[in-house]
C-alpha cells in the first residue's frame, strides 16, 4: 500500500455524465452528507409538553444534539431504493453460494409472519393470550423433530451458530452430569469456522481430524483419536466438500463406545431432507438453519435461526424456555415454571423464545412443500448440483468428482489457472457475467476452492446460462487472461480495497474536515 | 552477530545477549498486505514457542512464536504504527520484537541462513 | 410443486447428462439402512398456497394483539409504530433476498445500509464506533462480558440487579462454562438503583461492571461515577440500553464514560414478533475495536478511486481466527439492522428528540393515573416511558384478570422472577406513542377492577 489520501465524495463523479449516473446507475451520498439535520419523515399527532426537560428525567436529559439526520418519506424511500439496485439477490438472478443455500424466499412466508397475530404479539404476553403462537412453535418444532428421526427440539438458538453453541453447552452439561471433565472436541479439519470458535467459547480445547483424499473424514484416524479426553465430535454432513459422509454411523457407534457424544453440524441438511434422518445416524444433537433448508430469507445477513433436534439422552439437558403441549393447550416452560422433569437444562440462551418471525415463515414454507414436496426439495438440489459438477469437470478441476456423486453442491479448485489469476479473478469475472459468485476460498482443504450451490429452485435454463459463463471465465482463466484482474468492470463499484480499509478502519461516517484534521 | 530461523518463518539476529526477532521474506509474502501487528510488552518474559505477538492481513491472521526464551526489551512502535514495514522491509525495519536471552543454548536448535533457504525451497 | 421448477423432462434429460440411471444412484454415499425409500411418515403433502394461508391464518387468530388492546408491555420488547414505508424498503428483494455482503462489488446497498446504521448507532449511544449488529440485546451483553475478560485479562463481571432478569440468566448460563465469576443481587422493587453496591464490589479483580439504562424498573441513573471508579480499578463500564428511544431523552452512556453500550434495537423499525427476530446493538471506544466480535463495515475506495464499503478487520472472526476469534457468530440480524435505520433515517434527530418526549409524557400521565388508585403505589419517580408500581396483591393474577377484561396491563415481575415473594406484588407498566388516554382510562379501570 503507498499514499494513504482523504477519500472524498467527489471522486465518485465521472467524467461522462454531469451526475456521475448512467442511466440506471446512480450513485447515492450518505444520509450524513445530504444537509438534513432538521429533516424528518414522521409526523406526531401532539406535541410534546416536556420537551424543554421533564423533573422525571433524573437531571439526566440530553444536552448535546445527536447529529442523526432526517429524511422526508420521499427521500427516504428513494434513498434506499437507490442502494438496493446497488446489490445483487436471488430475486434478481443466480446466487451459487456454496454452503449458504440461496434458495427462492416464498413471498407466501413473508405474508404470513407479517399477521398481525403473529407479528404483533408481545413476548411477555400471559400464555392463553398467546396460544396460536405457541401452537405454531410447536407445530415447526414437530416438523423438525420428524424430519430428523430425533427425540426433541430446542427452538430458541437464533442463528446457526447459536444452535452449536446451545448442541455444545448441552453435550457438556450431560458429561459434567456424569463427572466428566472432558476437554477435547474433535472438528474435521474441513469444518466450518463457527465449529471450533463454538468449541472453544465453551471452554473446550479443538483438535483437527484429517481428511481423506476423497474429501471424508479420515476414519481411522477419528476412531485413533478418541480417548477419555474427547468429549465430542463435531461433523458437518453432508460435509463441507459436498460430500455424505457415508462413515457417519460407524463413526458415531465409535464415538459413543468411546463414552464422547456426536455434534453434527446441520448446515447442509438440505441435501438430504426427506431422504435422509440424521437420527438414524446415531447423532446427539444437530441444529438447523432455517434460512438454508427452509427458504426463510437472508436479508443481506440475518437473521437466521438455528433450532438444535435432540437425542433422547441430551433432551434434559436442553436449554429453556421451550414450548410445551398439555392437552389442548400449549405451555411455555420456563425458569419458573420448569418442574423437577426439566432440572437439569442448562439454562436460557436469549432473552425470549426464539425467532418467531423465521419460525412462521418455515412452517409456511413446510407446510407448503410437504412430506412429499420436501423430499423433492432434496432430490432437486442434489440433481441440480451433480448437472453442474458433470457439465463443467473437463474445464475446472474438481477434485474429488471422481470419486462418485456429490450432494447438493459442487466442489472445484483453481488448478489449471495461469499468468497469475485465482479464484477470486474467475469470481470477479463471473460478476461481469451477471451472477453472483460461488462461495471462494472455501473449504480450506482445496487449494482456491470453489463451493457451487445451485438449489432446488433453479431451473434447467438457468443452470444452462451459468454453465455457458463460468466455462467461458474458467477458459480465460486457464488461457491467462490478464483482462480478468480488472474485473469486475460492469458493477456498481470496481474492486475494493480491502487492505486500505483494515490498516486504516473507518467504521463511521465523520465529516471531511474532521477527518483531515485528525490526519 | 549471527542469524537464525525457525520452521514457523521467525528469523532471530543475536548480537551478544541481545536478539531481534521478525518474520521472513518468506513469510510476509505468503501474508499478504499486512495490516495490523501486536507487538509484546517490555518486560515480559516469554519461553521458547510461546505466542509473542500477532501479525494480521485482510484474510488471514497468525501468531508470531518466540523462537527463544528470554525477556522482552522492546517492541517495534514503528512498526504497529505502519505494519506495512513487514512487506516492504522484513527482515530489516520490519522487526518485531527484541528479547534478552535467557537459554542461549536454545539457538543451537534453530536453522542458520543456509539450511532455511533450503527448507523454504523444499516447500 | 410451485417453487420447484424442474419438470420430468428437464429431471430425466439431466440424468442422462450426468450418466445417472435414476435420483437414487445420486445417494448411493448414503448407507443402505439409513436411506428412506418414501417419504416421511407423520407429516400432511404439500399444500396450496391457499391453504397454508387458511391454517397458519387460524393459529394467528388464537393470539391476542398488541395493536388491538389498550397495551401496556415492555421489559425489553416495546410497541412503537412503525412507518409503513420501513416494511415497504426492507421488502425489496435485493435486500431481504440478498446474503452477507462477501462480494462488496455487488453488496454496496447492504454495505452501505450497514455503515449508516453503525455511525447512527454510535452516535445514539454517544461511542466511537459500532457493529453490524448482533442477535438481540441479551447476547449482545453476554458478548460484551467476554470482551471485557479479553480486554482486561479478569473474570470478575458486577451486574445490576437492575438487569433484565433474561440477560442475567443468559449470562449465567454461559459464565457457567466460560469459567466467568458474576456478581449479582436479587433486585428490589424500590426507587433507588442499585450503583451504591456496584461502587463497592468494584476491585482489582473486576473485568467489568454491567448496567441497565434506564433499567428493569425504568429507573434512571447518572453513570459517571460508576464509569469513573471502573476506570480507577482498570474495570471497564458496560452500559445495556433495552429501550433505544430513551436515549432521545436522556444522555447516551458513551458521553458519561461507559466503555461498552449494546442493547437491543427492537423498539425502532422491528415490532413485536414474540420475542424475535430483534437487532442487538453494540458499540465501544475506538480503542477497543479489534476485541469487538460481530461484523463491521468499513469505509474505502475501488480501483477506479471511488468510495465503497466492504467488511472489514475480519481476522477478529471464526471464519479466519476459528478457535481463537472473539466470537463464534457469524448470520447476526442484516435485515432487522435495516430496519432499524429505515426507522432511524425517517425520524432523524428532530423526530427521535419528539418520539421520546411524547412516550415520556404518556408515561407520566400514566403513573400519575394509577397514583391515584387506591392500593397502587407507583415505585419510581424517575424513569423514562416505563416504571414500576407495587400493587397489594400478586401482579402476575391480576394481569391475567386485566388480560379478561381486554386489557395487557403489563409485565408483573412474579413473570420475571418466579419465586421471589418479595417482588411479587410488582408490575411494570410501559408507555409508549401508540397509547391513547383512553388505553390510560382502561388500564386504569382494568386495574381497579382486578384489584377489587
Amino acid at each position: 500500500m503507498n499514499e494513504i489520501s482523504p477519500i472524498r465524495p467527489e471522486a465518485a463523479v465521472e467524467a461522462t455524465t454531469f451526475t456521475g449516473n448512467r442511466a440506471l446507475m446512480l450513485e447515492e451520498p450518505l444520509i450524513f452528507e445530504m444537509g438534513l439535520e432538521e429533516g424528518t419523515g414522521v409526523d406526531f399527532s401532539s406535541v410534546p409538553a416536556n420537551s424543554n426537560g421533564s423533573p422525571r428525567l433524573g437531571g439526566l436529559e440530553r444536552n448535546r444534539p445527536i447529529d442523526l439526520p432526517g429524511l422526508s418519506e420521499p427521500q427516504a424511500v428513494r434513498h434506499y431504493t437507490r442502494l438496493s439496485r446497488q446489490n445483487y439477490g436471488i430475486d434478481l438472478g443466480f446466487f451459487p453460494l456454496g454452503s449458504c443455500t440461496m434458495k427462492h424466499n416464498p413471498r407466501l412466508n413473508e405474508k404470513v409472519a407479517r399477521m398481525p397475530g403473529f407479528a404483533d404479539v408481545h413476548p411477555l404476553q400471559p400464555v392463553d393470550t398467546v396460544q396460536g403462537a405457541l401452537a405454531l412453535i410447536d407445530l415447526v418444532g414437530h416438523w423438525l423433530v420428524t424430519l430428523t428421526g430425533m427425540h426433541s427440539v430446542a427452538m430458541s438458538p437464533k442463528a446457526g451458530a447459536h444452535g452449536e453453541l446451545c448442541g455444545l453447552l448441552a453435550i457438556r452439561s450431560a458429561l459434567e452430569a456424569r463427572g466428566d471433565a472432558r476437554q477435547v472436541v474433535l472438528v474435521p479439519e474441513s469444518a466450518h469456522g463457527t465449529n471450533p470458535a463454538t468449541a472453544a467459547f465453551c471452554g473446550y480445547r479443538v483438535e483437527n481430524i484429517p481428511a481423506t483424499d476423497r474429501g471424508r473424514v479420515d476414519t481411522d484416524a477419528l476412531k485413533a483419536r478418541l480417548g477419555p479426553d474427547v468429549a465430542a465430535v463435531m461433523i458437518t454432513n453432508p460435509n463441507t466438500c459436498g460430500l455424505f459422509e457415508p462413515d457417519m454411523a460407524v463413526i458415531s457407534e465409535a464415538v459413543h463406545g468411546a463414552g464422547a457424544l456426536v455434534y453434527c453440524d446441520g448446515a447442509n441438511f438440505n441435501a438430504i431432507v426427506g431422504r435422509v434422518r440424521p437420527g438414524d445416524l446415531g447423532i446427539d444433537a444437530m441444529h438447523i438453519n432455517l434460512h438454508k433448508t427452509f427458504s426463510t430469507p437472508h436479508g443481506g445477513g440475518g437473521p437466521g435461526a438455528g433450532p438444535v433436534v435432540f437425542s433422547e439422552a441430551l433432551t434434559p439437558f436442553a436449554p429453556l424456555p421451550f414450548v410445551e403441549r398439555q392437552g389442548d393447550s400449549f405451555a411455555l416452560v420456563e425458569e419458573g415454571t420448569a418442574g423437577a422433569d426439566h432440572e437439569r437444562t442448562f439454562g436460557r440462551m436469549t432473552a425470549f423464545h426464539g425467532q418467531m418471525g423465521m419460525f412462521t415463515r418455515a412452517a409456511a414454507y413446510m407446510l407448503s412443500h410437504g412430506a412429499d414436496g420436501l423430499r423433492q426439495v432434496s432430490e432437486d438440489a442434489v440433481l441440480n448440483a451433480n448437472y453442474l459438477l458433470r457439465q463443467l469437470e473437463d474445464v475446472l478441476d474438481a477434485p474429488f468428482a471422481g470419486s462418485g456423486p456429490c450432494m447438493h453442491e459442487a466442489l472445484f479448485s483453481d488448478r489449471g489457472f495461469i499468468g497469475g489469476l485465482s479464484t477470486l479473478d474467475l469470481a470477479k469475472g463471473l460478476i461481469d457475467e451477471g451472477f453472483h459468485p460461488m462461495t471462494m476460498y472455501f473449504p480450506l482443504v482445496v487449494h482456491g476452492a470453489m463451493l457451487v450451490e445451485p438449489t432446488e429452485t433453479e431451473s434447467k435454463a438457468a443452470l444452462d446460462q451459468f454453465i455457458g459463463a463460468l466455462r467461458s471465465v474458467a477458459e480465460r482463466a486457464k488461457a491467462g487472461d490478464q483482462s480478468l484482474k480488472e474485473a469486475p468492470i460492469h458493477a456498481p463499484r470496481r474492486r475494493l480495497d480491502e487492505t486500505l480499509a483494515a490498516r486504516r478502519p473507518v467504521l463511521t461516517y465523520r465529516a471531511r474536515e474532521v477527518r483531515q484534521a485528525a490526519e | 552477530m549471527s542469524l537464525y530461523f525457525t520452521p514457523e518463518h521467525e528469523w532471530i539476529r543475536v548480537d551478544g545477549e541481545t536478539a531481534t526477532v521478525g518474520i521472513t521474506d518468506h513469510a510476509q509474502g505468503q501474508l499478504g498486505d499486512v495490516v495490523f501487528v501486536e507487538v509484546p510488552e517490555s518486560g515480559k518474559a516469554i519461553s521458547k514457542g510461546a505466542e509473542a505477538a500477532v501479525v494480521e492481513s485482510v484474510k488471514a491472521a497468525s501468531d508470531v512464536y518466540s523462537p527463544v526464551s528470554g525477556e522482552v526489551l522492546e517492541g517495534n512502535q514503528a512498526l504497529v504504527d505502519d505494519p506495512s514495514l513487514v512487506n516492504t522491509s522484513p527482515e530489516g525495519e520490519g522487526w518485531f520484537f527484541t528479547l534478552r536471552l535467557t537459554d542461549p543454548g536454545e539457538l543451537d536448535t534453530l536453522m542458520d541462513e543456509p539450511a532455511y533457504r533450503a527448507y523454504v525451497e523444499g516447500l | 410443486m410451485r417453487y420447484l421448477p424442474l419438470s420430468d423432462a428437464d429431471r430425466g434429460t439431466m440424468l442422462s447428462a450426468i450418466g445417472a440411471a435414476s435420483i437414487d444412484d445420486l445417494f448411493i454415499d448414503v448407507p443402505e439402512a439409513a436411506r428412506l425409500s418414501t417419504k416421511i411418515a407423520g407429516l400432511p403433502d404439500h399444500a396450496s398456497e391457499l391453504s397454508v394461508e387458511r391454517q397458519l391464518g387460524a393459529m394467528a387468530r388464537r393470539n391476542i394483539v398488541a395493536g388491538d388492546v389498550p397495551f401496556f408491555l415492555g421489559c425489553g420488547a416495546y410497541k412503537h409504530h412503525i412507518p409503513a414505508s420501513v416494511d415497504h424498503l426492507i421488502q425489496r428483494g435485493e435486500f431481504l433476498t440478498s446474503y452477507t455482503p462477501y462480494q462488496p462489488e455487488i453488496a454496496q446497498g447492504t454495505l452501505q445500509g450497514l455503515f449508516e446504521f453503525q455511525t447512527q448507532v454510535a452516535r445514539l449511544y454517544g461511542c466511537d464506533v459500532a457493529n453490524a449488529s448482533m442477535y438481540d440485546g441479551s447476547t449482545a451483553c453476554w458478548e460484551a462480558i467476554g470482551m471485557a475478560r479479553r480486554v482486561t485479562k479478569r473474570a470478575k463481571a458486577i451486574l445490576s440487579s437492575g438487569l433484565h432478569p433474561h440477560y442475567v440468566e443468559v449470562c449465567r448460563t454461559m459464565a457457567r462454562f466460560t469459567g466467568d465469576v458474576l456478581d449479582s443481587a436479587l433486585l428490589e422493587l424500590g426507587a433507588e438503583t442499585d450503583f451504591q453496591r456496584l461502587l463497592n464490589a468494584i476491585d482489582a479483580d473486576t473485568s467489568c461492571v454491567v448496567v441497565q439504562y434506564p433499567d428493569i424498573l425504568g429507573r434512571i441513573g447518572d453513570l459517571s461515577e460508576l464509569a469513573a471508579r471502573c476506570h480507577e480499578n482498570k474495570a471497564l463500564l458496560i452500559a445495556v440500553v433495552t429501550e433505544p428511544v430513551a436515549l432521545g431523552a436522556l444522555r447516551p452512556p458513551g458521553e458519561m464514560g461507559a466503555d461498552i453500550v449494546v442493547g437491543e434495537g427492537q423498539s425502532l423499525g422491528v415490532g413485536l414478533n414474540f420475542g424475535g427476530p430483534y437487532v442487538g446493538l453494540f458499540a465501544c471506544s475506538e480503542k477497543l475495536v479489534r476485541q469487538m466480535p460481530g461484523r463491521l463495515c468499513g469505509e474505502t475506495v475501488d480501483a477506479d478511486g471511488k468510495r465503497g464499503f466492504v467488511l472489514t478487520l475480519s481476522t477478529r472472526e471464526q471464519h479466519i481466527r476459528r478457535e481463537k476469534a472473539t466470537s463464534n457468530i457469524c448470520t447476526n440480524s442484516g435485515l432487522c439492522a435495516l430496519a432499524w435505520t429505515i426507522h432511524m433515517t425517517l425520524l432523524g434527530e428532530q423526530g427521535l428528540r419528539t418520539l421520546a418526549g411524547i412516550n415520556h409524557d404518556k408515561a407520566c400521565a400514566a403513573a400519575d393515573r394509577l397514583a391515584g388508585l387506591a392500593g397502587v403505589d407507583v415505585v419510581n419517580d424517575k424513569f423514562f416511558n416505563e416504571f414500576a408500581v407495587r400493587l397489594p396483591k400478586p401482579s402476575r393474577p391480576v394481569v391475567r384478570a386485566m388480560a379478561d377484561r381486554g386489557v395487557l396491563g403489563g409485565v408483573s415481575l412474579g413473570r420475571l422472577y418466579p419465586g421471589a415473594t418479595a417482588l411479587e406484588n410488582g408490575l411494570v407498566v410501559a408507555v409508549t406513542e401508540t397509547v391513547t388516554d383512553e388505553d390510560i382510562e382502561a388500564l386504569a379501570g382494568a386495574l381497579q377492577e382486578a384489584l377489587a
